[in-house]
């Protein structure tokens, strides 16, 4: 990985969050998160509907802006210009940020170009490879399913190889064999000394993925479950 | 509460000043309002050529100068929130805006009264006029936006942005309008403008009119503000106990 | 660079998903030739003596198709929530909107361009000529411009349809009454002093304003 050689100053913490406040309307969704995810872990975020795990997530991927508090990824701040914080990051979301009509390999060239990845056409082989989506890169978004959507939703996360990936619950919809080459391509993740961070209601899944599992309740963090060993499982 | 703590605040007599700022605003405004009508309807002599109807013209022009002075105001806040994030600038953006449309559609309804028996037609496309026309449009797209924003948040930076564009798009507006009304002159009876027959005693009352609207729209904007913001603790309030 | 390598990409999906779909293109011709069906009954003219309003009737038409295909361009990023990946894409805000405006005013041109020649038979214009390109062309940029600000906005509202029209045709007033006027100069073939020293002008200095306040604060309006 070429993390190091990318990111000589932020080698100790790949996510750092202080204070992160966010309201909507009449509502503090979050009150106050401090958070902190170091390199080669999986954390995941375990919080009920509404907790704020959506938010906080766009947040850290710089979708959405805090009222307050500030976010750094691998040293470098997330902001409205944080071009080189964004380049850092992977994010797959509720929605699979495609377009119907492109094809799924035009779909990954667009965000080849718009990342600048030199060599693409080969990052874009791996990437539909990692994902088992190889015999399908040249039909288009409309007419695949929704498990195959969501999995190449997450070959376009990882398509730039970033450092820091983001998942929101990335395993809601995926039949078994699909979360076994989610958790497998975690593990290689963790293990490559890159970060994540992830949001599931599936226990089983985040206990068997995760390294650390985070809860969210009432706008802040309230449990934080370090350094159990992942059996990385699936 | 600081203060029996011993910490004399700073923010409590500001705020006391601002109270009473508006309360001798109020005042002063309904003073020369009242002494602003006595002088338009008694003191003005009655105009040579349009007669009585000309009188509205003390009325009209304040409201018309008044209402974009709304509008600088409402771009120059804008950029100010987006700049500083500060609420008191979205409240000072919000008020202007809001005390605005109204001296714009005053100034439209007067308008209309004044060109009906004055050119012979109710509207003409007169280039100050269309102006006004046109800053109505934009103040109502202004505050449509912040009531069809998913969050206030977005409502505040989205009106703050269409502030500033409809500053900048006005005066283009008024010249091309201007321009164009050159290429197709509209039929107009009366004479075009009064402005340049003004006798000094006029003179005196128009000024004296717009400083008595001056102080009116202050006042506005000023209970305008402080509304605002007693809307904003009430909504912290909600959030506090919506999260407890 | 970084500015153009985003901003082309993002207009070259969206040449190459109208490509694919036409959705744009067909739905605004068709309503192109509608709305002059339309005005033509509404007017109630005889038959050849449009010609006097047939600048301004272009010319709001055009408007309208401008408001249809600004709309269309950016409920597509929506869909599946594609306006997120361009902003979470290192690409600067201003790239997106310049990406997005150029793609929208490739279409318009494109929708123009082939609406013309319709408008030119229904409408009985007397001549085309090269001058009226040069108008059609800085008009359309200025729609774009305008159209592609507010569209961003408008379509993260809950009532996006009635928005865009209400914040984007105050603005564009002057381009539209430049527009017409210097068409209806070139149309008529008479003397053309006028579109170079006033309509010309004018639709230069707002495209130019527009263009550079419009990216300047485009990143503000993704703030969620």
């Amino acid at each position: 990985m070429s993390i190091t050689a990318d990111n000589p100053d932020g080698g100790s913490v790949a996510i750092a969050a202080a204070g992160i406040r966010k309201e909507y309307g009449d509502r503090a969704v979050l009150r106050g998160v401090d958070l902190t995810v170091g390199w080669g872990e999986v954390a995941v975020l375990f919080g009920a509907n509404g907790a704020g795990k959506t938010t906080l997530l766009r947040i850290l991927a710089g979708l959405t802006r805090a009222d307050d508090g500030a976010v750094r990824l691998a040293g470098r701040p997330m902001h409205r210009r944080g071009n080189r914080a964004r380049r850092l990051v992977g994010f797959a979301g509720h929605q699979t940020m495609l377009y119907n009509d492109l094809t799924c390999r035009e779909n990954l060239a667009f965000y080849a170009r718009l990342y600048g990845i030199r060599d693409a056409g080969q990052r874009i082989d791996d990437a539909l490879a990692q994902l088992n989506l190889s015999d399908r890169a040249n039909r288009r978004v409309r007419t695949l399913s929704h498990g195959m959507q969501k999995r190449l939703a997450m070959a376009r996360a990882i398509l730039h190889e970033p450092a820091v990936l983001l998942l929101d619950e990335p395993e809601s919809g995926l039949d078994a064999a699909s979360v076994a080459t989610l958790g497998e391509l975690l593990r290689e993740w963790a293990a490559s000394g890159r970060a994540a961070l992830l949001t599931t209601h599936s226990v089983e899944v985040g206990l068997a993925w995760a390294h650390r599992a985070l809860t969210l309740d009432g706008g802040r963090l309230t449990g934080d479950v370090p350094g159990y060993p992942s059996t990385g499982s699936g | 509460m600081a203060a029996i703590a011993g910490q004399p605040t700073r923010k409590t007599p500001w705020r006391a000043a601002i109270r009473d700022a508006r309360l001798w605003l109020l005042l002063l405004a309904a003073v020369l309002t009242l002494v602003d009508g006595y002088l338009i309807f008694v003191v003005a002599p009655t105009d040579a050529v349009l007669g009585h109807i000309q009188r509205i013209f003390y009325i009209h022009v304040p409201i018309s100068i008044l209402s974009f002075l709304g509008f600088l105001l409402c771009a120059i806040a804008g950029i100010g929130y987006l700049i500083r994030r500060g609420e008191s600038w979205d409240r000072l953006a919000h008020a202007s805006a809001e005390v605005g449309v109204v001296f714009v559609t005053l100034a439209l309804i007067t308008g209309v009264i004044w060109a009906r028996p004055v050119w012979g037609v109710w509207w003409t496309w007169e280039p100050r006029l269309t102006t006004t026309l046109i800053l109505w449009f934009i103040y109502v797209a202004y505050l449509m936006i912040r009531q069809y924003a998913p969050t206030p948040q977005q409502g505040r930076v989205w009106s703050a942005v269409v502030g500033i564009i409809g500053f900048v798009d006005v005066p283009i507006v008024y010249y091309s309008v201007q321009w164009w009304r050159s290429i197709h002159p509209v039929q107009v009876i009366g004479p075009e403008a009064a402005d340049d027959a003004l006798e000094p005693i006029m003179a005196r009352i128009l000024i004296f009119s717009l400083v008595a609207t001056l102080a009116l729209f202050g006042y506005l904007l000023l209970e305008r503000m402080a509304l605002r913001k007693t809307e904003d603790t009430l909504a912290q309030l909600r959030r506090d106990a919506n999260s407890d | 660079m970084e500015l153009l390598r985003g901003a082309l990409a993002i207009a070259w999906k969206d040449v190459r998903l109208e490509l694919r779909s036409r959705d744009v293109i067909t739905s605004a011709l068709v309503f192109g030739l509608i709305v002059v069906v339309v005005f033509n009954f509404g007017l109630n003219r005889a038959p050849g003596s449009l010609a006097p309003v047939a600048p301004g009737l272009l010319w709001v038409a055009y408007a309208f198709i401008g408001v249809l295909a600004m709309n269309r361009a950016f409920t597509r990023e929506l869909e599946q929530g594609g306006l997120d990946g361009l902003l979470l894409a290192p690409v600067s805000r201003d790239a997106v909107f310049l990406g997005k405006m150029l793609g929208s005013l490739i279409f318009m041109l494109v929708i123009e361009a082939i609406l013309l020649p319709v408008f030119a038979v229904m409408l009985d214009l007397p001549t085309l000529s090269p001058t009226l390109g040069l108008v059609i062309l800085l008009a359309t940029v200025g729609f774009a411009t305008v159209g592609t600000f507010f569209a961003a906005i408008a379509v993260q509202t809950r009532s996006r349809e009635i928005l865009l029209p209400v914040l984007f045709f105050p603005v564009i007033v002057p381009v539209i009454i430049a527009a017409v006027e210097a068409s209806a100069l070139v149309l008529q073939g008479g003397p053309m002093t006028g579109v170079w020293t006033r309509w010309l002008p004018l639709l230069v200095v707002f495209d130019a304003l527009f263009l550079v306040i419009c990216p300047w604060i485009f990143g503000f309006i993704f703030e969620g």
